[in-house]
């Protein structure tokens, strides 16, 4: 324990909320309509890779019930109808807390591979549920594009998030 | 579902498994309650819904700009290069249009004199409010879009968003500046439409597909490839004859639409007014009655 107890402090607290902060930037940023290709389809996937990222690499940084606010958030800016994604979120992350230990510290490919099976059973849950929602099922084209897309955005966000994870954790 | 957290986590793991597992079971039952108030569509979902918009657009607006910034500058680098192209196919154009201007003139007329012999009641006078859209909520399961523009700049409930191509879809909620706007090929998207050459009405259903479907088409009709589609004012729910889409497929009972909307350059909607003028005149927009839920203020 240092005597510069405050700025320590602060920096922890910093640490803590970054990922939760980093989540809902990503949220955001996904709604803001970008001339990018295959935007659309990627935007509400980034809350997925998120939480995700987390579960594997720092799961008390962003707790469950963060998860669930954010998936509400989430829902809000059209990630699936309301509770749906918020569902899917918080499934994805305890199934990736309880498989953690065959993914922390694992090389990429590994940990993407996880990101690959736990999307494909968000996505297959969100589908359903809509379905049942709609009472009718709904065409299932689009989800697994948006999954095939979200898949193929999964490295370069989680190396941002590595980045920022790396520097406040640094300090 | 997986909810044996505890033996798995690592020691040392902050989260304490039994409150976990309680906290989760919570989460996931609040999740549920969720979509069952999202499907009943409870008001204070919409409520919540619309705070949380008005909260959120101008950040969007605001996140919107270098965007909307830098592909003006490339567009008009664009514009520099085919400068002499454009000008000779714009000339080409005028031409055209300038025939065209003189038949619409001429059926104008014709129209007017017509619509006077019969007695026709007119059509109400349709004005716009253009929005600029900062949501872009469209993925695989949900098709809606954030516009900046809310009750205080007269867009209200069930009005019509439309491109300069055609129908984008209806206002779903609207706050105070700003606006959701269900797009027509959301799976909760109904719109009264006709085919424009054998006028058979029909309903636009949306499937989450870039191709949706009309639904309640009599059995025995005519429609062909390559038919436009109108919306029709049945239900009072749009100003007859908005551009809607052409039919794309017909098999086995099923006709799909190709709407005209570009679904990837909507930068701007326009939400079709026409309740505001006729009878009601110079009220203020919040005064009007007609779609009476959407009075906020």
């Amino acid at each position: 324990m240092t005597p510069g107890g405050l700025r320590q402090r602060l920096e922890i607290w910093a640490g803590r909320v970054a990922p939760t902060v980093l989540t809902v930037l990503l949220v955001l940023l996904a709604a803001v309509p970008l001339p990018v290709p295959f935007w659309q389809p990627i935007g509400p996937g980034f809350a997925l890779i998120s939480v995700y990222y987390w579960a594997v690499h720092h799961p008390s940084a962003l707790p469950p019930p963060i998860v669930f606010l954010i998936g509400v958030l989430a829902d809000f800016f059209g990630l699936a109808p309301l509770g749906v994604g918020t569902l899917i979120l918080l499934l994805s992350y305890s199934g990736t807390v309880s498989q953690r230990r065959h993914l922390a510290g694992q090389p990429f490919l590994v940990v993407w591979w996880g990101f690959m099976m736990v999307s494909a059973a968000a996505f297959f849950i969100a589908w359903a549920a809509t379905s049942l929602l709609a009472g009718y099922l709904v065409e299932a084209r689009p989800a697994f594009f948006s999954y095939l897309v979200t898949l193929g955005a999964y490295p370069p966000v989680a190396l941002l998030l590595a980045r920022a994870q790396r520097s406040f954790a640094s300090v | 579902m997986k909810q044996r957290l505890g033996p798995m986590l690592r020691v040392g793991s902050p989260l304490k498994s039994w409150f976990q597992r309680g906290t989760f079971l919570l989460l996931v039952a609040a999740s549920l309650t969720l979509m069952m108030l999202g499907k009943s569509e409870a008001p204070w979902v919409e409520k919540a819904r619309t705070m949380v918009a008005d909260v959120t657009a101008p950040v969007l607006a605001l996140l919107t700009e270098p965007v909307t910034a830098t592909e003006r500058l490339f567009a008009n680098l664009e514009e520099l290069v085919d400068l002499r192209a454009d000008n000779a196919r714009l000339k080409a154009e005028r031409e055209r249009l300038l025939e065209w201007q003189r038949t619409a003139i001429r059926l104008e007329a014709e129209n007017r004199a017509l619509s006077q012999l019969l007695n026709l009641a007119p059509d109400p006078h349709v004005s716009y409010v253009t929005a600029r859209v900062v949501g872009d909520q469209v993925g695989a399961f949900v098709r809606e879009m954030l516009v900046a523009a809310g009750t205080r700049d007269g867009i209200r409930k069930g009005q019509a968003a439309m491109t300069g191509d055609g129908l984008a879809g209806r206002v779903a909620d609207v706050g105070q500046r700003s606006a959701r706007v269900l797009l027509l090929t959301d799976i909760n998207s109904r719109i009264p439409v006709l085919v424009e050459r054998t006028r058979d009405r029909a309903i636009l259903a949306g499937d989450n597909s870039n191709r949706p479907q009309l639904l309640y088409l009599k059995p025995q009709n005519e429609v062909v490839v390559g038919d436009r589609i109108v919306t029709s004012s049945d239900g009072g729910v749009f100003p007859a004859g908005l551009p809607v889409g052409i039919v794309d497929r017909v098999e086995e009972g099923v006709v799909s639409i190709a709407p005209f909307v570009d679904w990837d350059r909507l930068e701007y909607l326009r939400v079709v007014d026409y309740a505001l003028t006729g009878i009601l005149g110079d009220m203020p927009s919040d005064g009007v009655a007609e779609g009476s839920e959407a009075r906020t203020r």
